[in-house]
């Protein structure tokens, strides 16, 4: 392949994309680039720490700091884990590939270049796959390399004068590249996160987006339906999935409102900014137009025998979109439950364990998505610290299922699970009274009062008002202080006005 | 200096012999040192850039005790200086380079630390002068001082390698280490007359050599013998998985011992017998200086006469070896050169306005006209539009070039011909003719771009009594075999053994 | 083809180089000297020939070597930093860097 030629020609990468809802009768086109960190112990290229947080230029060798007669020796982490998320994404792992230089000037770039791959990346193809309003979208990658990350340029502190620490230079990346497939924010932001999560789950990055573990840049266009594809401007390093949402929407005001006043947009790399909601163009690398790639010859081609990548899908764990469709299979739960308990591996086991424990899956999904992570969230606790065990969840849940409790009631046992009252679903059902009264004698002695005393309501359901019905359920629950199972009651009231 | 009366001849003597009395404790490491150290203080070529006496007779005192504990190793005590493009803890580091001005690493190149004390125990007397990153076949475009050439005080010794190859001829150290990226280990030592070897391009760690062209650069040794390079090289060369790449995973081979065993027999008739030697018709052709290819050719005849026969061979691309060469070499020059910007390490302009300004006046002040002129060429041949007609066309012509050779040595064992098709000229007078110069570089380029282990042997005298050296070129992996050639003819003639009338 | 003031002034930039006007003159002729010896490469047929990269890429394949993924290299900033023009607390100083 040649430097010039583009890896995909417009028309195949447009083939079939749904167009997505108009903005002020523009189509918005979005493509991806992220930045994803490594869990490597050591830098790509050398064998200083990745750890995050030292002190300046302190985790940094002769490697990193590009000493003169220092040569790169490659991490065999860092493949292993480009395999990793090749496999998770469906993409073919390249048997060969080049390590390339891109060659360029920049203080936190030690070498003048950084090591990247252009031509030929480990990763090629592949998609990734999410809900979006409960609709299934499949958004296609490019390619995903491998590179270096570069070191950081510190701007307070020192007067007119830039400090350059290089802890973070040489750390593992890989950046994994999409097709313009996103057609709004909320796909983008979907897309995203759903990337987050197979790289967190497969445990290749730590996802940490305020450390800069994961880092997205979107390319954003507009155009009227079926014009050519307009000029994309670049945002950069949007760091939290709320600020990707405003970033775009933001860029796709801009850029209508530029060609509507009858500006053309510029190719631009921007940056945005939170405090003001905007984003702002960057002062453009000079000749970044020119970076001069060629195969580096410090490093022979990265060989990656199919033993290798067979060994690896043999130990990946069960993928999220895999253990979903598990869960629509094997407890009948609808896509939307399966898509919700698959966002970590934590919330898949547990609900896993109550669900096995309960025999009840759909009830179990219920209260995994419903009262328990309505907990977690307003404590912001993760499910492993969950102070309900999947075992209690579990017997609560039975407790539901044999009538002998209402939902009502079984609030009030999480409740006092939750603060740690007790530890027994049936001792705190026992000393709060909150068995539903199942002896019919006593609740027909009761029902036959409430009769009595409501004959006017009686009338009227005779006559066919079901809203008088109502009524009389009403007062026999009250009448039992809510123990009764209100179906029970429904059932008695019929037989003997029937 | 008591050293210097209790061993008035101890530059004299090779590594090997050097190494022999070190064993027999007739003289100690610091004995030597300081003789040598004495000699070269009175160095009037300026082959050194440093010297560090205290340093030098430290490591010396190191190598004394591992010798009065008994141990016996090929090379331990003996004295010898590095080519400045290695990196050394102990002396400062410039690559023959402003830019580089009193840059001290806080590491020792793999080769350094290989021979050195923490290796084989040999003691570094200092650095050697060089081209400017190894950019030259003069020594002319050191930024410090020009080197001299022994032989003619008025010629130049040869690049880049030039100090070291000046410093051994001189006998200012018994040898030395030195680097060949295009002909750099080749050429001085033809110019100087004495001994040395490019290994397979891999053979020795390349971590710690200043780079200059990542797929070319080799280092090797340059001695008197080919003994003495044979010792030195069994300890330079190895795999260094943990700081090179590129380094082949081939053991460290014991060059020395089998030429050892050679000369105890070496009366036996026609050693050679069976020892097919290639002669490129293009290397013979009208380039090449008529004194130089007299001299090649009275070496080869004294082969014949050793048992070999000569075949003729074709290297039909030798020319475009050149273009090749000067687009390859500068284009990773020009990017290896990059981290060469007043940041972290090196020369920074005292007065500019911003962050481009200092990039560029750094650059430019410490850059010297041939480096910069490279970093110019090999920027452009990367250039948008230009790599597939320049780099990529040269890469592709660079494996027609090594295929060649490939066939060439299905009709011989080894391919011989001259190094350089004149001997040394005089300081100044391609100094501004850059292509001229690179065109001398001939016959060393087309074994370069294909990897292949080459050699200088002293094969007699050219125009003013200069040294004229014949090449040697061995297939991949096989310096054993050039070594072994290169060893029989040095036991038949005594040309490696001739010094320079200004001794 | 000759290269051009332009060209020369396009490339020193890129490499970051400061040529006086002189110098570019001087720079610009031996340049295109050398382009006209590297003109003969266009005489050779490459069609269908793999570039070489590496040398030993000839007589076979060669695969990078990889290591295990172990963090071993001490903090050495104070070595490494004894040749920096310019250094405070352990950062090295630059002209302020502009985004």
């Amino acid at each position: 392949m040649s430097q010039t030629q583009p890896i995909n020609p417009f028309a195949e990468m447009q083939a079939g994309r749904p167009t997505g809802p108009l903005v002020q009768g523009y189509e918005v086109i979005i493509g991806f680039e992220t930045h994803t960190q490594l869990t490597t112990q050591s830098k790509i290229f050398s064998r200083a720490s990745t750890a995050f947080g030292a002190e300046p230029n302190t985790q940094a060798s002769a490697v990193d700091f590009a000493l003169p007669g220092a040569l790169p020796v490659m991490n065999k982490g860092a493949v292993q884990r480009a395999i990793e998320f090749g496999l998770a994404v469906n993409a073919h792992i390249a048997e060969h590939s080049v390590f390339a230089r891109k060659n360029y000037f920049y203080p936190d770039l030690p070498k003048g270049y950084q090591i990247s791959q252009f031509e030929i990346p480990v990763v090629q193809g592949g998609s990734v796959e999410f809900f979006l309003d409960g609709e299934k979208r499949a958004v296609r990658l490019v390619r995903a390399h491998l590179e270096e990350d570069a070191g950081k340029s510190l701007h307070e502190d020192f007067i007119g004068m830039s400090g350059i620490d290089l802890n973070r230079a040489g750390t593992p990346l890989l950046e994994i590249v999409t097709e313009p497939d996103m057609r709004s924010s909320a796909e983008a932001v979907a897309y995203a996160k759903e990337l987050h999560k197979i790289v967190t789950w497969i445990g290749i990055c730590d996802g940490n987006m305020q450390e800069g573990s994961f880092r997205c840049d979107a390319n954003v266009s507009v155009r009227k339906p079926g014009e050519p594809l307009g000029t994309r401007r670049e945002i950069k390093n949007l760091n939290s999935f709320k600020f990707m949402q405003q970033a775009i929407d933001f860029e796709v005001r801009w850029q209508i409102e530029q060609i509507e006043d009858g500006h053309t947009i510029q190719q631009a790399t921007v940056l945005f900014d939170p405090d003001t909601g905007e984003t702002r163009s960057m002062r453009t690398k000079e000749d970044a137009a020119d970076y001069r790639y060629f195969p580096d010859p410090d490093l022979p081609p990265l060989v990656i025998g199919r033993d290798w990548v067979e060994k690896t899908r043999a130990e990946m764990s069960e993928l999220p979109r895999v253990m979903a469709a598990r869960f629509v299979a094997d407890y009948g739960l609808p896509e939307y439950d399966a898509g919700q308990l698959t966002q970590s591996k934590a919330t898949a086991a547990y609900f896993e364990a109550v669900a096995a424990a309960s025999k009840q899956a759909k009830l179990a999904s219920n209260w995994v998505m419903g009262e328990l992570s309505r907990r977690l969230n307003s404590e912001e606790k993760p499910i492993e610290a969950s102070t309900v065990s999947a075992i209690q969840l579990a017997a609560l849940i039975g407790r539901i299922s044999d009538g002998t409790i209402s939902n009502n009631a079984a609030r009030q046992v999480f409740d006092a699970l939750w603060t740690g009252e007790s530890q027994d679903v049936d001792a705190i059902i026992e000393a709060k009274g909150l068995k539903q009264m199942s002896d019919t004698g006593e609740l027909e002695k009761i029902i036959d009062d409430v009769l009595a005393a409501n004959a006017k309501n009686v009338e009227e359901v005779r006559a066919g008002n079901a809203k008088a019905m109502n009524a009389l359920v009403g007062q026999a629950m009250k009448a039992t202080k809510g123990k009764a199972n209100p179906a029970q009651v429904n059932e008695l009231l019929k037989k003997k006005l029937g | 200096m008591s050293s210097m009366k209790s061993s008035p001849d101890l530059h004299d003597l090779g590594v090997a012999q050097l190494a022999a009395k070190l064993a027999a404790r007739e003289v100690s490491s610091v004995e030597a040192t300081q003789h040598f150290l004495a000699r070269l203080a009175q160095d009037k070529l300026g082959a050194f850039l440093a010297t560090n006496a205290d340093v030098s007779l430290a490591q010396a005192k190191a190598a004394d005790a591992r010798l009065a504990a008994g141990e016996r190793t090929p090379l331990l005590g003996v004295p010898l200086a590095h080519k400045d493009v290695f990196v050394t803890r102990d002396f400062p580091t410039t690559a023959g380079s402003k830019i580089l001005e009193n840059y001290r690493s806080p590491f020792d190149a793999t080769v350094v630390k290989n021979l050195g004390i923490e290796g084989a125990g040999m003691v570094t007397l200092g650095k050697l002068n060089c081209d400017e990153f190894a950019m030259g076949s003069g020594n002319d475009n050191s930024a410090y001082k020009p080197v001299k050439n022994p032989w003619d005080l008025e010629r130049i010794p040869g690049g880049s390698s030039g100090g070291s190859a000046a410093a051994v001829a001189a006998r200012l150290v018994p040898a030395a280490t030195g680097t060949d990226t295009g002909g750099s280990i080749r050429q001085p030592a033809s110019l100087t007359g004495i001994t040395g070897i490019k290994p397979t391009y891999g053979r020795c760690s390349r971590y710690g050599m200043v780079a200059f062209a990542s797929s070319l650069d080799q280092a090797g040794p340059m001695a008197r013998s080919a003994l003495d390079c044979a010792l030195l090289l069994s300890a330079m060369a190895g795999p260094d998985p943990d700081r090179d790449s590129t380094s082949l995973d081939l053991p460290a081979t014991d060059y020395a011992t089998d030429l050892i065993a050679a000369s105890q027999d070496a009366a036996r008739a026609l050693p050679l017998k069976g020892l097919r030697i290639g002669l490129p018709t293009q290397f013979f052709g009208a380039g090449c200086a008529p004194d130089v290819l007299a001299a090649v050719r009275a070496a080869l005849a004294e082969y014949e006469k050793l048992g070999a026969t000569l075949v003729d061979v074709s290297l039909p691309l030798t020319e475009l070896s050149i273009p090749v060469y000067y687009v390859i070499a500068p284009a990773e020059a020009s990017s290896n050169l990059s981290r060469f910007d007043g940041v972290r390490y090196g020369h920074r302009a005292a007065n500019y306005t911003d962050l481009n300004d200092m990039y560029k006046k750094s650059r430019s002040e410490g850059f010297g006209d041939e480096a910069t002129r490279r970093i110019m060429i090999g920027t452009y041949v990367l250039s948008h539009g230009y790599y597939d007609a320049y780099y990529l066309k040269a890469q592709k012509i660079r494996r027609l070039i090594a295929q060649d050779f490939q066939t060439a040595f299905t009709q011989c064992d080894i391919i011989a011909g001259p190094v350089s098709p004149t001997v040394a000229w005089k300081i100044g007078e391609k100094s501004d003719d850059p292509v001229a110069n690179y065109l001398a570089d001939i016959y060393t380029l087309s074994s370069s771009l294909a990897g292949l282990p080459g050699m200088s042997v002293p094969a007699g005298f050219g125009a003013g009594g200069m040294p004229v050296g014949l090449q040697l070129i061995g297939n991949y992996f096989k310096e054993a075999q050039l070594l072994g050639a290169a060893h029989q003819f040095q036991l038949a003639t005594d040309w490696h053994l001739r010094q320079p009338p200004s001794l | 083809m000759a290269l051009t003031p332009q060209d020369i002034a396009r490339v020193a930039n890129l490499a970051r180089l400061e040529l006086r006007p002189d110098e570019t003159e001087h720079t610009l002729a031996q340049l295109n000297g050398f382009f006209a010896l590297v003109e003969q490469m266009d005489a050779v047929n490459t069609e269908g020939v793999e570039p070489l990269a590496h040398p030993a890429a000839v007589i076979g394949d060669i695969a990078l070597r990889l290591r295990e993924d172990i963090a071993s290299e001490p903090n050495q900033r104070e070595a490494s930093q004894v040749s920096a023009p310019a250094v405070e607390r352990g950062l090295f100083l630059v002209p302020k860097v502009i985004e």
